[in-house]
């Protein structure tokens, strides 16, 4: 829950209110100035490709503080990794590289366990599959895109996460937005949670289905919506639904807050629905042994009817899968157009997935798995603990590796991105419109590749950075003497 | 007599006004002389009022109890998440044990492989692999973010460079994964309220597209010119309010489901005449149409400025994954913001970027690839002019050799099986992997199912010789009772 004290609130309006004005002052200029000019004779008769207002948000507020965003880099996203250095003549209106670049400490990256880099096993292996399979196979899965790589990953994924079944696709994005319109249409509903993921609106609108959303995690308001939906039927024809879906995620990417999953099942349950669970940021990053929210929240994986996730994140590769019974895995085969028109899984990025898989069951006959799935837990567990302590105002439960860090006034994004880079430390500055305008915020991501320096090292600069800016919202706790043991279950 | 009832009436009259007189008759109010008439206007407008201030009978609303609710949802009964598995549904498509290139291993038997849209015979190409594998020691496999969020690795700009020069644009942006590039650069650009005609026969991946965008869409009939002028023509005859509305055309250079190629000096000349503009799938005639592979622009010799957008995908000619965009220096900058596949998913992989640059710096070098394709593909159809009971649908110039049904069935569904009778017999016994057309059940598009071969410019002559006979073998076997 944030907690936006008042007179926070009212200098970020402030804040926002002046860019506006300052804004719209500019574009009242350009068009005068633009009056003058005229303009050239091809465009005469086409409406113009971006209406004024449409982008206003692009040219007055983003690109004062473009620099913050898209920070190209030269090396791995491992734990330390190379930022390339950009200048700017025209006040950030264009960026130009430069061939320098700084070593800096990588907060940023959705690296859970450490496969972003070159690893000992992975690698070699993933090499032989390139040299024999080649970068891509140029054919749709149903055509001649299926390679025996891809039936052992299926195989593997439903294994790992307790399913009957799975099916990969080659981007996590067009998972979610084929499958939701192949599994329900016009005369069924959606409910789904009210900071879902872009590709979940995105496929839940491609369907067809009426679309109702429920607050964030509150699983009253959710039976209070199921209740109401069911006994009022369609809209307008009062038919009663044809299914209803309801549509979660496993840790939300913006909150870092895990779902409350064994209540909303039982919710489930009662009345009938269907529930399909987003696991892109917890498979393979929550659990005793990296099975996911489902794992570590005691749910049964067969109550969940269909389990998506990515192996963008934990796994270093690209990609997404679903997992679900024999029957629906078979008709989602047949219908769903990523499987159906889009070219296959880049066959070494399969591979990458098998090993990392492998890595982390422990069929790779080392404990490298459990290793880096204990070290993740207690980084995560350390860093939120010494940040709460220190008096910022960071969201998200415990064991999960995404930590908000709240700054609210706008003014405060580019100043804590620009000076945590000078001191070689890149974090990833979330602002409107991927958060509420208010709720501007910070995002640090832990890696299980991170050594307990790295993280003291990035707490140091935080700490520094977040007294010059003025982040501590909160009264800092007197340091103790005894350490602290940190429990891992 | 008559005086008698003329006094008594005036004597009753007096009485009267006197009695409505009397009380008031010498009152006088705030300057107002009051008269006895004002006291009946007064009760009337009073009984009025009340009237008004009555609430009118409305039966009374009773909301649903929550008795009635729990009724409600025990009697509710969804439907199942799947329609009932048909026999159909349970085929699986044949595995593949080697790479996808001219010759493949499938069941460990060697077949000729033209099921794979490998145009330029890049799979298996040294050069690339070797980039790939410098790729992959430097930067791993995935890039862990999306490009807002440290997910832009220099090889992604180097690769939206490389393409900007190869195809002579300000610049070009990069996209993950082939079939998303469409369906996020359509919703980007058009919103409610403006107008699309697209052809109908355009792939799932941009009937996304136009769904998402909201946009009011017209199809017309496939790669038909007049049937597109007249639908052109319908829309901004006597139509004011079309000068300030964006419109736009949505055509593929070569079709996926025909075969077919846009022609695209007809295209433009309409585009002129009415003023819309052009968003054109170039996925399967990137790299493959025009003297040096550069798309349907060059293939007309039209100059690559006019056509608005072009995206296309990377998974076919250029033998990796991931699409591209290019268009003006303001259409490439506005997705970086507003497209959804762009900015909410993970970056390409780098080392299919790596391939993605050797690939261009490949076709760039070696025109003469683009002149064996060429060759092949007039081979083939020399090849299968006289196969009994089939005819080919596409354009001479397209390397998706698209054969169709002389005499079609009933329904598509009977013309799919035999097909598929003869995809699957081929490869059983000639070892001639040749694919029919899928359709999904979300599929919009309604034009003739067929076979498919992709030819590539890795495919020998006796390849070709190879797959005519087989297929005039079992077509004549397996459509011998049907004509």
């Amino acid at each position: 829950m944030v907690r936006l004290p008042y007179s926070t609130a009212l200098t970020t309006l402030f804040s926002y209110g002046l860019l506006f004005a300052f804004g719209q002052l500019r574009d009242l200029f350009r068009k005068i100035i633009d009056w003058f000019k005229s303009s050239s004779e091809d465009l005469k008769g086409y409406a113009p490709i971006c209406l004024g207002l449409e982008d206003f948000y692009t040219r007055r507020l983003y690109l004062r503080i473009q620099d913050c965003f898209c920070r190209p880099i030269a090396s791995a996203p491992d734990a330390w990794f190379d930022v390339v250095e950009r200048y700017s003549e025209d006040s950030n209106k264009t960026l130009h590289r430069t061939s320098k670049t700084s070593k800096c400490l990588n907060l940023g990256s959705y690296n859970y366990l450490g496969f972003a880099a070159a690893d000992e096993y992975c690698t070699p292996r993933v090499i032989e599959s390139l040299k024999k399979y080649s970068p891509s196979t140029c054919s749709i899965r149903v055509d001649g895109g299926t390679t025996d790589l891809h039936t052992e990953l299926e195989e593997l994924v439903a294994r790992f996460v307790g399913k009957p079944a799975a099916v990969t696709f080659g981007m996590g994005y067009a998972t979610n937005s084929s499958i939701i319109p192949a599994l329900i249409g016009k005369g069924g509903l959606i409910i789904s949670d009210s900071l879902n993921h872009n590709s979940i609106v995105n496929g839940a609108r491609g369907s067809g289905a009426a679309i109702r959303v429920f607050q964030h995690n509150n699983v009253a308001h959710l039976e209070k919506v199921l209740r109401e939906q069911i006994a009022e039927g369609q809209p307008r024809t009062h038919r009663p639904w044809k299914k209803i879906i309801i549509i979660v995620e496993g840790i939300y990417s913006m909150e870092g807050e895990l779902c409350p999953l064994a209540e909303v099942i039982a919710v489930c349950k009662k009345y009938k629905a269907y529930i399909y669970l987003d696991e892109a940021h917890s498979i393979g990053a929550v659990g005793k042994s990296g099975k996911g929210v489902c794992e570590l929240l005691g749910v049964d994986p067969a109550d969940v009817d269909i389990m998506m996730g990515t192996f963008t994140k934990s796994f270093g590769s690209c990609g997404g899968y679903i997992a679900a019974s024999k029957e629906v895995v078979q008709y989602l085969k047949d219908t769903c157009p990523a499987h159906v028109y889009a070219t296959s899984m880049s066959p070494p990025a399969v591979q990458q997935v098998i090993s990392s898989l492998k890595v982390i069951l422990g069929e790779d006959g080392s404990s490298r798995g459990s290793q880096k799935l204990a070290q993740i837990r207690e980084n995560s567990n350390f860093f939120r603990c010494e940040l709460k302590k220190m008096g910022f105002e960071v969201l998200g439960d415990n064991d999960s590796p995404i930590m908000p860090i709240m700054l609210y006034n706008p003014a405060k994004i580019p100043a804590f991105s620009r000076e945590c880079l000078k001191q070689n430390v890149a974090v990833v500055m979330v602002a409107f419109p991927a958060s509420p305008l208010l709720l501007a915020r910070t995002r640090i991501c832990i890696s299980a590749a991170h050594s307990r320096e790295d993280l003291l090292k990035g707490l140091e600069v935080i700490s520094k950075v977040g007294d010059l800016v003025g982040i501590k919202y909160f009264p800092t706790e007197p340091p103790k003497h005894e350490t602290k043991v940190y429990k891992v279950e | 007599m008559a005086a008698a009832v003329i006094s008594m009436t005036t004597a009753a009259l007096d009485w009267v006004s006197v009695v409505f007189d009397a009380p008031l008759a010498r009152a006088v109010v705030f300057g107002v002389h009051i008269d006895g008439h004002l006291v009946v206007e007064v009760l009337l407008i009073a009984v009025i009022l009340f009237q008004l201030t009555r609430k009118s009978y409305k039966p009374p609303k009773k909301p649903l109890t929550e008795k009635e609710i729990d009724d409600l949802c025990e009697e509710w009964v969804p439907e199942s998440l799947h329609p009932p598995i048909t026999e159909e549904m349970k085929v699986e498509p044949p595995t593949l044990e080697s790479a996808a290139g001219p010759h493949t291993v499938i069941d460990g038997k060697k077949v000729v492989n033209f099921a794979s849209a490998n145009y330029l015979g890049l799979i298996g190409n040294d050069k690339i692999i070797d980039s790939c594998v410098a790729s992959l020691e430097k930067y791993g496999v995935g890039s862990c973010g999306p490009r807002g969020f440290y997910g832009t690795i220099d090889v992604h700009l180097d690769c939206e460079t490389r393409i900007a020069k190869f195809m002579g644009t300000p610049d070009s942006i990069l996209y993950s994964y082939g079939i998303s590039t469409i369906f996020s650069v359509i919703p980007a650009f058009c919103k409610k309220g403006d107008i699309i005609v697209a052809d109908e026969g355009v792939h799932w991946g941009v009937q996304n597209g136009l769904y998402l965008s909201r946009s009011t869409v017209v199809y017309f009939k496939h790669n038909d010119m007049t049937s597109l002028e007249g639908t052109l023509e319908k829309l901004t005859r006597g139509n004011r309010q079309a000068e300030k509305i964006r419109r736009y055309i949505v055509v593929e250079a070569l079709y996926q489901n025909s075969g077919q190629v846009a022609p695209l000096n007809e295209i433009m000349r309409l585009k002129e005449k009415y003023r819309f503009r052009v968003i054109l799938e170039e996925s399967h005639s990137f790299g493959v149409l025009g003297n040096t592979g550069r798309g349907l622009a060059e293939h007309y010799g039209v100059s690559i400025e006019k056509i608005d957008i072009i995206t296309a995908g990377m998974g076919n000619a250029l033998a990796t994954d991931g699409g591209f965009c290019i268009g003006s220096a303001r259409v490439v900058d506005h997705q970086r913001l507003s497209s959804s596949g762009y900015v909410f998913s993970a970056s390409l992989p780098p080392y299919l970027a790596s391939a993605a640059v050797a690939a261009v710096n490949y076709l760039e070098d070696n025109p003469t690839v683009l002149t064996t394709l060429r060759s092949n593909v007039s081979l083939l159809w020399k090849g299968l002019s006289d196969i009994p009971g089939l005819t080919i649908a596409s354009d001479p110039s397209s390397p998706l050799v698209f054969l169709k049904l002389k005499k079609s069935t009933s329904s598509s569904k009977c013309d799919l099986e035999l097909l598929n009778k003869i995809a699957e017999k081929a490869l059983r016994e000639d070892s001639v992997f040749v694919v029919s057309t899928k359709r999904s059940v979300l599929d919009k598009c309604h034009l003739p199912v067929g076979i498919r071969l992709f030819v590539s410019a890795g495919h020998t002559v006796s390849d070709i010789k190879k797959v005519s006979d087989s297929l005039r073998r079992v077509a004549a076997l397996v459509l011998a009772e049907h004509i």
